[in-house]
């Protein structure tokens, strides 16, 4: 008999009270109304683990690793209680033969019943051998596992839209899962970013489980609860980008008030992403609050857009791929530009006010 | 078939039955190895082989030097930030940039925390499970594990026989379930497990709270570089500004609150390194003290380049917190010096890496380095080029290049970091050290195995948990004379740079030495190259027939059960392979691709 999360935490010593607090939380951060605590809990208190391959194709790790930081649900209860991590390279115990006999497994335990997760992307040049998995291509297990998956979830930015190896000259083809010749036809949820925020990728599995189906995805195919607004429309230092108050440079003294940091290059009004929202590390900070600006990590091709010092002004086009959202993309650009003159005007504004000051 | 004798010392068998594992799990990326046992399955032969490459360097030319620390963080996630550091290091060594005495105690926080974090979630995630058999943890007696955490890490609260049965039913339950998850297909009824039920059931346990408990350890990074994974940093210093207590300063990066923060983490930290890593070796290495296999190259040849500036942009060995230096065919008598920037000393080949040189019999110093994809199988390899039943190690059979120090292979990592240490009777280390040998009751030999491996680990995660005090107080102190500065801009703008430099910077990562040399021509990169832990330990053979640090660990081990990999996991996992560090490529023009050839 499969152990569904509420016994869990039941069994932690966790009261019943806790849990259905736990539940209008996890509503919360979905950003649902408090009318589907319920739900959530009713989902916890009567589900089986879902199985999960894990895969990982040409990457940097830095998702799993993003993953095992989340502080709501703890990964390990993820882990534990509501999936079966049945494959995952970098934790599973099995190697060799004995770990790739579990895909074959899994396929024929639950046929079209698991979800593959990717990490990474597979090669196409070098006949795949840049990415050998069992003395095969990577390609070959990828397509394996996803004839027979339920639904995939691209994790982060290489598997979403190709990230640092599909930069340019992209020496090995690395391509996007969504792009993969002969992939079968599933549904595939894109979870951007370099790396997804941990809450993020958390609240996306959770979502899945709780109403046992994908969240409502943008037209690219990212969720659109955490994907549908620009770092920049949420940031705590957007009164100073309206007043026209910028950082010049690092550690000036507008650095030291945390000002805008549009003009050293912060790439926020054109990045689709909740680091201004959820923030990180169960909600400590963003790179904006460090003093760094956003290089725009979950934005498709962000690598090739111009150094990320330069201001958003002097980035040519945005490089939009011709099936992604084509009136999100033009806003980007509109956006950048209308910042540019926003705060050119900011500034005239604040210089007029300087003078009347005198 | 003869045996071949490799000029490292090792005698070379490939006579008996081959054993491939592919994939090499609990690691970052993807590996292979090959190994021959013969009739007592006693390992006379070795093969690893690094398959993934990515080709970031390439992928580096012509961009904005500043950026580079960006491209290079990406490289890995796990070690994620130490290539960032090392990038920086090396575009302010080649434009000729001092940083803030702020920025070097905050830069050096931020490398600590990673070491602990790193070397933690190591031994506990990827490593233990090598000892540990969680499926055997069911059979403890609460009450006697409560009495061996009592006995063996009796400063740590979460000890009583209630807690570890709760635990044990947890894990029973899952076990129960059918749903193996991340243990399923273990190795379970091997004999090579040898920890008493009680001692599985407290590492299980461990494994859990460990779990829970690194999330925690980087945050530091989240306040200073904004987040964790992949952290934010900067050509010149850091980006987090000060504001103890100025106008605004509760949106400043850097302020009272953020520095508390900071200071509780570091302190949690050093509590969980001190109550439950360091017992947990020294409880889990008591019932393996007699498995000394897995010493290869560390008896030999190590290699540190040290690390952790104790003042700003001084970084020569005296002012540098970790070891520096070279130790050779064993002499521990005789610490060499190590000087990046001598094209003599560190230098990469390949002929038995998939690249080509237009003359393989040489090495290559990285500032000079090329690269060219060179995919092809040897000719008594089995199988077929995209289906490899066999490798054929006479010929090219990994994409991980050979560098080589002065013509010697080397291993580094924290054992090789602790045997320069000691060779130099670095007095925090040497104590270390003799603690754990006398603590386990074993000679200074057992230093030199896959076990001392993972104790070295251990301990530095122990030095580093400290280190991260004695810089935090140092940035509080610096703060409080007055001093707030975090970052040198005067030489930020590209106008402001020569029209050809070149520099190179290091650093320790967790895993080992790691260099990048990077050549800017009018004010982009023209050249960049990383020589990287994994790929000096990672190493194939090379022209005189040297076998790397992974296959020299290998050698002479005796498997319980050949089918059944649990020994080769053991040695490999005690270097803690990053298989995406190791794999690089830099075509010096920045030519085009070449075609792949396969035979």
């Amino acid at each position: 008999m499969t152990e569904t999360f509420y016994e869990v935490m039941r069994r932690q010593g966790i009261t019943r009270r806790s849990f259905l607090k736990f539940c209008s939380l996890t509503a919360a951060s979905l950003g649902l109304g408090p009318t589907f605590a319920p739900q959530i809990a009713h989902a916890m208190e009567t589900k089986p683990r879902i199985p999960v391959l894990w895969l990982h194709g040409l990457e940097c790790t830095c998702c799993s690793e993003s993953f095992i930081r989340s502080a709501h649900p703890l990964a390990k209860d993820v882990i534990l209680s509501m999936i079966s991590l049945d494959y995952d390279d970098t934790i599973m115990a099995a190697a060799g033969h004995e770990a790739e006999a579990i895909i074959d497994e899994t396929i024929q335990k639950y046929d079209g019943n698991y979800i593959l997760a990717c990490e990474g992307n597979p090669p196409l040049n070098q006949e795949g051998m840049s990415c050998i998995i069992g003395g095969r291509p990577y390609l070959e297990q990828l397509k394996h596992a996803a004839d027979h998956c339920k639904a995939i979830i691209s994790w982060g930015s290489c598997a979403s839209w190709g990230c640092v190896q599909a930069a340019r000259p992209n020496p090995t083809q690395a391509t996007p899962i969504h792009k993969v010749p002969g992939l079968a036809p599933k549904p595939i949820i894109k979870v951007p970013g370099c790396p997804p925020i941990a809450e993020v990728m958390t609240a996306v599995i959770t979502y899945i489980l709780t109403f046992e189906r994908f969240p409502e995805l943008d037209r690219q195919g990212r969720p659109k609860m955490f994907y549908s607004q620009r770092i920049h429309d949420k940031c705590y230092r957007r009164p100073h980008f309206d007043a026209g108050q910028f950082v010049e440079h690092f550690d000036d003294e507008g650095a030291r008030k945390g000002y805008c940091l549009y003009k050293v290059g912060c790439k926020g009004p054109t990045t689709y992403n909740a680091c201004s929202t959820v923030r990180w590390n169960g909600g400590l900070s963003f790179p904006i609050q460090s003093g760094h600006p956003c290089f725009g990590c979950s934005e498709d091709g962000f690598w090739d857009k111009g150094s990320f010092y330069d201001r958003l002004t002097d980035v040519h086009g945005f490089g939009i791929e011709a099936n992604a959202d084509e009136i999100g993309g033009t806003a980007a650009t509109v956006v950048g530009a209308a910042a540019a003159a926003h705060a050119a005007l900011s500034a005239v504004k604040r210089a007029r006010q300087k003078g009347d000051e005198k | 078939m003869a045996t071949i004798q490799t000029p490292n010392g090792f005698e070379l068998d490939k006579s008996g039955r081959r054993v491939v594992v592919d994939p090499v799990t609990r690691i970052e990326g993807h590996m292979r190895c090959e190994v021959n046992v013969d009739e007592n399955n006693m390992i006379r032969n070795a093969v690893s082989t690094g398959t993934m490459w990515r080709g970031l360097e390439v992928i580096l030319k012509g961009r904005d030097p500043r950026d580079a620390w960006a491209f290079t963080q990406r490289i890995c996630g796990v070690c994620t930030g130490t290539h960032a550091l090392t990038s920086v290091r090396a575009v302010e060594d080649a434009l000729g940039i001092d940083i803030p005495e702020n920025a070097n105690s905050i830069r050096n926080i931020m490398q600590l925390s990673l070491q602990i974090h790193d070397h933690l979630v190591h031994f506990y995630h990827l490593h233990a499970l090598d000892w540990v058999n969680p499926v055997n943890a069911l059979k403890a007696d609460p009450k006697a594990t409560s009495e061996l955490q009592m006995a063996t890490g009796p400063n740590h609260p979460k000890s009583s026989p209630g807690y570890f049965r709760d635990v044990q039913n947890r894990l029973r339950k899952f076990v129960e379930s059918g749903q193996l998850g991340p243990f399923k297909n273990g190795y379970w009824t091997n004999p090579a497990y040898l920890l008493p039920p009680e001692a599985d059931l407290m590492a299980v346990t461990h494994y859990l709270e460990a779990l829970d408990f690194q999330k925690e350890i980087m945050t530091t990074r989240t306040i200073f570089g904004g987040k964790d994974i992949h952290p934010n940093w900067l050509v010149g210093g850091v980006p987090c500004a000060i504001n103890m207590d100025g106008e605004l300063a509760a949106g400043a990066p850097l302020n009272m609150e953020r520095l508390n923060y900071v200071k509780g983490v570091i302190d949690r930290t050093l509590e969980f390194v001190k109550n439950v890593y360091i017992p947990d070796i020294l409880a889990i290495g008591g019932f393996y003290k007699g498995w000394l296999y897995g010493g290869g190259l560390s008896s030999k040849s190590v290699l540190a380049y040290g690390d952790i500036p104790d003042r700003a942009n001084d970084y020569s060995p005296e002012n540098l917190m970790m070891p520096v230096g070279a130790i050779i065919n064993g002499k521990l008598s005789e610490v060499h010096p190590v000087d990046l920037r001598d094209p003599e000393q560190v230098q990469e080949f390949v002929p038995h890496s998939w690249y080509s040189y237009p003359d393989e019999a040489k090495g290559l110093h990285p500032w000079d380095g090329i690269t060219e994809p060179n995919y092809v199988l040897g000719a008594n390899a089995k199988g077929t080029s995209t289906n490899i039943i066999e490798l054929d190690e006479a010929a090219k059979y990994s994409w991980i290049k050979a560098p080589r120090w002065r013509g010697h292979a080397m291993e580094v990592g924290p054992l090789a970091r602790y045997i320069v240490g000691y060779a130099q009777g670095h007095e925090y280390f040497t104590d270390q050290i003799n603690r754990t040998l006398r603590a386990l009751d074993v000679p200074v030999d057992a230093l030199f195995s896959t076990l001392g491996r993972t104790a070295a680990r251990a301990l530095e995660a122990e030095w580093a948990a400290e280190m991260q005090v004695y810089f935090f107080d140092k940035l509080i102190a610096n703060i409080k004379a007055g001093d707030t500065a975090t970052a040198n801009v005067e030489k930020f703008d590209p106008k402001t740079w020569p029209s050809e430099v070149k520099g190179v910077g290091f650093t320790e990562a967790p895993r080992g030495a790691l260099a990048h040399w990077i050549k800017i021509k009018d004010t982009k990169i023209d050249n960049y190259q990383c020589v990287v832990p994994t790929t000096w330990n990672g190493s194939p053979r090379d022209n005189e027939g040297n076998i790397g640090a992974f296959e020299a660990s290998l050698m002479n081990t005796k498997m319980e059960r050949p089918d059944e990999p649990v020994e080769i996991l053991r040695t490999l996992h005690s270097f803690d392979p990053c298989l995406a560090c190791s794999t690089h490529v830099m075509g010096p023009d920045g030519e085009e691709m070449a075609e792949i050839k396969v035979r």
